[in-house]
């Protein structure tokens, strides 16, 4: 039982509570946009609000929360070291806290609905900003801890390598504090002085660019402990071993530095950036589908090796003799198959050009929902059902009703996006609260958007159900757990590690250059050319 | 499988490595072919305006949005988006016509698609928007704003009128507005 297993806890619940609360209030949205609601019969205010909400708890709480908790349980069982800096843990979880309250009640007094990208020069009252910026101060503050968990143990163990959990986890920290940058650099000096009336005007043009800068990379630090369970959990549950430790690494370390110098693919469709540099990013965007693929290869190999111990014969009776009866074999099977529709709706919005026909519409909804609603979230799922006998010290609630709940959470999935990606095509636009289902141009959409309402009932059946699963209860039999946990080994231990992939010094200088090429000139622009100011929108009055 | 040796990893690994790096080049090549052939890029003018002044400058002037044949016969609407509604609600075009939008705003950061065709940008202050198309199909298509600009975001919705060729009849001002329907 690992010794920070409250710290851990207190930052899952958190994480779970806030993601079971988003799933209800986006099933309430996507009633209220159906055929099937009354039309106008709740202000657009509310609406907003919800989105606000429901964009604000998915996108920043769950995934911080998750990802800070996750973290600090692979610090202590991955490196089997004590965690460095406890109280500073726990001092950030706190202040995190507090900014999701301030997030929260920000939101709930109706002077915030920016929805969670903000959307300058609308601005929202100071709290909302304050109260998201104190969640991301808390995140840089797990950042540091988990370098100096990996910085403590080279020191320790000269010669060994970092193993590769602890690798991939020091991967995601690295990329968050890249990718924080952007966002940071837009609210401390446009949104908030805006927002607080120290200034009346403020350069859009810019502060798409600055939020572009977060906006993709802040997706792959949700995705990567997702990643991180592939390699290093997946396998091990399987019963085999990791195909080759040596690929994750490169893997984790092409992730980082393609998905950071490539967010303007955000901005393809905005006027402030011209089609040099909207084409340069188009290209690294198509290079971070490399290590996606070497994933895929990887993992499937591993899988292969476990079916095959497990006596599967021939060219796909490895798949049939796996245990998918285990829920971190079950997900990761359905998180390929989410990953499969969401990173071929990806590769056609990167496509420069070819983003015109879906930007802005719900196929774009679709691709997130997917990617990170389905093969994120999931593995999310997955990985707490791994950890959490060992966090509660209770043994794990029936893995039927897990596979259950992972089963309908990719029905849903599917039964949600594939229509949605349809409409999108159709030309459906993107954060409305209310269609005319009268305009014939638009009533043909009605039964579609019904059906994806099916989908949200599912997902939201699941969430609950996922809370169930976790929820301790005293019919479940206390078990005394390993002190660590088991990570999954490569199936050729003990190879020898190149130093750059044990360590990130290297690849920090790289992303530097490629910032510099991909955001220099693209951010230079507004310094260099006086930009038209437009003038701030306050939502929160005064 | 279960006993091939570390370099049969490594080569696998590298065979495989080899084939994502071809089907990215693949996509990169139909990327650049539908750039330099066919012309498919992103809308990417780069043309700044004051948003503040925007109803004093010559081109977005009240009177001089909607549809414009100009003197060399290049056919322009021009369209302001506001919170919450676009001036005018309507333009009309021609059909199987080269044509230009131009769009601009002097409030919030708004977007626009037509439905069924490809044309789709942002608006953004302080910028003009532009895009090029040649419209294959007549009627009345939808061109709702796409991006969130506020509460009445859902309610900002216009109309691109395609007419065959033959029924556009510009006035000699070379100006021309929707019909009341």
């Amino acid at each position: 039982m690992p010794q920070n297993r409250r710290l851990i806890l207190a930052h899952l619940w958190v994480a779970f509570a806030a993601f079971a609360a988003a799933a209800a209030l986006g099933v309430w949205q996507m009633w209220e946009r159906s055929p099937l609601s009354t039309p106008a019969a709740v202000p657009a205010a509310t609406y907003y609000q919800s989105v606000t909400a429901h964009g604000v708890s998915m996108a920043y709480v769950l995934t911080t929360f998750f990802i800070m908790g996750f973290g600090y349980f692979v610090a202590e069982t991955g490196l089997k070291r004590e965690l460095p800096g406890r109280t500073w843990a726990w001092g950030a979880y706190f202040v995190a806290v507090a900014g999701v309250l301030m997030t929260v009640l920000s939101i709930a007094s109706g002077k915030t609905t920016v929805l969670y990208t903000f959307y300058p020069p609308l601005t929202a009252t100071a709290w909302f900003y304050v109260g998201l910026v104190l969640v991301v101060v808390a995140s840089w503050v797990w950042c540091v801890l988990m370098l100096v968990a990996m910085a403590r143990f080279k020191r320790d163990n000269p010669g060994e390598p970092v193993p590769l959990v602890m690798y991939a986890t020091c991967a995601n920290a690295v990329l968050w504090l890249w990718t924080t940058v952007g966002v940071a650099a837009e609210v401390l000096f446009q949104i908030l002085p805006a927002a607080l009336g120290l200034t009346q005007t403020i350069d859009v043009g810019l502060s798409r660019t600055l939020f572009s800068w977060t906006l993709h990379p802040i997706v792959y630090f949700w995705l990567l402990p997702a990643y991180t369970a592939f390699y290093t959990m997946a396998p091990r549950a399987a019963g085999g071993r990791l195909y080759s430790d040596l690929m994750g690494r490169l893997s984790f370390m092409l992730l980082i530095i393609y998905s950071i110098p490539v967010g303007i693919h955000h901005l393809f469709m905005d006027p402030e950036h011209s089609t040099g540099f909207k084409f340069i990013q188009t290209t690294l965007t198509a290079l971070v589908a490399v290590p996606t693929l070497l994933t895929v290869f990887t993992i499937a190999a591993s899988m292969e090796l476990a079916g095959r111990l497990r006596g599967g014969k021939g060219l796909f009776g490895w798949i049939k003799a796996l245990p998918w009866d285990r829920p971190m074999v079950l997900a990761t099977g359905l998180a390929f198959i989410m990953l499969w529709f969401g990173g071929g709706g990806g590769l056609i919005n990167m496509s420069y050009g070819m983003n015109a026909m879906v930007h802005n519409t719900s196929w774009v909804t679709a691709h997130f929902h997917l990617i990170f609603g389905g093969s994120v979230v999931i593995m999310y799922f997955a990985i707490a059902y791994e950890i959490w006998p060992s966090l509660t010290g209770h043994a794990a609630q029936s893995a039927a009703r897990q596979r259950l709940q992972l089963w309908m959470w990719t029905i849903g999935m599917m039964v949600m996006s594939l229509p949605w990606h349809y409409l999108g095509l159709q030309g459906q636009w993107r954060r409305v609260a209310t269609f005319d289902y009268a305009d014939p141009r638009i009533h043909s959409w009605g039964p579609w958007v019904d059906v994806s309402l099916v989908g949200g009932v599912i997902l939201l059946l699941s969430a609950l159900l996922f809370l169930a699963n976790l929820r301790p209860t005293r019919r479940l039999a206390r078990i005394e757990p390993a002190p660590g946990y088991a990570y999954a080994l490569p199936a050729h231990p003990g190879g020898h590690v190149p130093a750059a992939l044990n360590g990130f010094a290297l690849w920090n200088v790289l992303i530097a250059v490629l910032m510099l090429v991909a955001y220099g000139f693209p951010i230079m622009q507004f310094f260099m050319t006086p930009s038209y100011q437009a003038v701030v929108h306050r939502l929160a009055g005064g | 499988m279960t006993d091939a040796s570390e370099r049969d990893v490594a080569r696998s690994e590298l065979r495989w490595g080899l084939i994502t790096i071809a089907a990215v080049s693949v996509i990169m090549l139909a990327v650049i072919y539908a750039g330099v052939v066919m012309h498919i890029n992103p809308p990417s003018n780069v043309e700044r305006i004051d948003p503040k002044g925007l109803h004093l400058s010559a081109e977005f002037t009240e009177a001089n949005l909607g549809t414009k044949v100009e003197a060399n016969g290049q056919i322009t609407a021009r369209i302001v988006t506001t919170q919450f509604a676009f001036v005018p609600r309507c333009v009309i075009l021609p059909a199987d016509t080269p044509v230009t939008l131009r769009l601009s705003r002097p409030d919030v950061i708004h977007g626009i698609l037509v439905s069924g065709t490809n044309v789709n940008t942002m608006v953004v202050p302080g910028f003009v928007s532009q895009v090029h198309t040649t419209f294959r199909k007549t009627g009345d298509l939808l061109m709702p704003c796409h991006e969130f600009c506020g509460l009445g975001h859902s309610e900002m919705l216009a109309t691109v009128r395609v007419v065959p060729k033959s029924e556009f009849h510009p006035g000699p001002d070379g100006r021309i507005a929707c019909a009341a329907k």
